[in-house]
């Protein structure tokens, strides 16, 4: 039997049960990123998207299938937009990050439990994702992104996310993505506040946001960074990706959204 | 001329939410952060009339300035 006849004869109303995904990868020596390809390419949605169906559709979750992300940091708001970009459903992720979790991580960063402590970011990035969707195929690179690897973490990405913790790590990130073609969704986080803009190539949001900034590092040097605001940040910058992948306008491009959560008060401003 | 300054997140304490200021006309965003005593080196983001600008823009009767510290934490 075929994989696609088996996946059809395994499907319930166009949805594909998840131990018949289990069952096809062990039948057809296939990985749960292949079968899941398969099943959407033959028009079966996998269970585990039945609640995206609604807003992105059969052909939104393909698209989000084939797409190359990278996670340029994986501390507070990297570990909230891994664990999204998963459960949509993105099936390229590169995560990176050369740093190892701290105690000091735990009261923010999704990825830190006391358990990993001193594990490199990156590597507990690829476990989570495999514990959460094993079809995302999720690459791990413990590396600090500059000018020289930039187009190799990059490469074939059709979006990334600055979730960076060093002004001057951003605005090589916005650099090489302009440069590169890579769509950026940036998003920073301090004490009870925080922004996220989006940058399309050619564009140069980040390089505006901090071109009157003097020192490498922001607010949170003295106010640290509350759970909520990375949080709330990344739930953004996913939402800023996902439309990015399924080819609509962004919300945020040329533009950087303000979030005061001690207020709850938001205000958008034009980077151009 | 008069012009509104509103200032966001950390820039607040101990400063103001939003103030009218009295500058002599055409005067720039970085002599009105000056006459509100918030120094340069802490206003990192500046809109007028909700458009990025820098500290060398001139300012006009009823503009709105918003400046924002620095934030870069991940």
């Amino acid at each position: 039997m075929a994989l696609t006849d088996f996946l059809a004869a395994a499907a319930e109303e166009g949805l594909l049960p998840f131990g018949a995904e289990l069952e096809a990868a062990r039948r057809f020596s296939l990985d749960a990123h292949e079968v899941e390809g398969a099943a959407l390419g033959a028009g079966l949605l996998p269970e585990r998207y039945a609640r995206n169906s609604g807003s992105i559709g059969l052909a939104g979750q393909l698209a989000l299938h084939e797409s190359r992300v990278a996670v340029i940091g994986c501390g507070g708001l990297g570990g909230f937009i891994l664990e999204g970009l998963g459960r949509l459903g993105v099936g390229n992720i590169v995560a990176v990050d050369p740093d190892r979790f701290e105690a000091s991580n735990l009261n923010r960063q999704l990825l830190a439990t006391v358990e990993n402590l001193g594990e490199p970011k990156a590597e507990a990035a690829v476990r989570r994702l495999r514990a959460v969707n094993p079809a995302v195929r999720c690459r791990g690179l413990v590396e600090r992104l500059d000018a020289s690897n930039a187009d190799r973490l990059l490469a074939g990405c059709q979006a990334a996310a600055d979730a960076l913790d060093s002004i001057a790590d951003r605005l090589t990130l916005a650099a090489a993505a302009s440069r590169l073609g890579v769509a950026l969704v940036h998003g920073a986080a301090a004490g009870r506040y925080g922004q996220a803009a989006t940058q399309l190539p050619g564009e140069d949001g980040v390089a505006r946001i901090y071109a009157g900034a003097e020192a490498k590092r922001g607010i949170e040097v003295e106010l640290g960074t509350l759970v909520f605001a990375p949080a709330v940040v990344a739930g953004l910058q996913v939402a800023e990706l996902c439309h990015l992948l399924l080819g609509e306008e962004p919300g945020l491009r040329g533009r950087m959204i303000a979030l005061d959560l001690g207020l709850i008060e938001t205000s958008v401003f034009k980077l151009h | 001329m008069r012009v509104t300054l509103r200032l966001f997140a950390s820039l607040r304490t101990g400063r103001f939410d939003e103030a009218e200021f009295e500058l002599p006309p055409a005067a720039t965003v970085g002599a009105a952060l000056d006459a509100a005593g918030v120094p340069r080196s802490e206003a990192a983001i500046i809109f007028v009339n909700g458009r990025h600008a820098d500290f060398d823009a001139h300012l006009a009767e009823g503009d709105a300035l918003g400046v924002f510290p620095s934030i870069g934490g991940g």
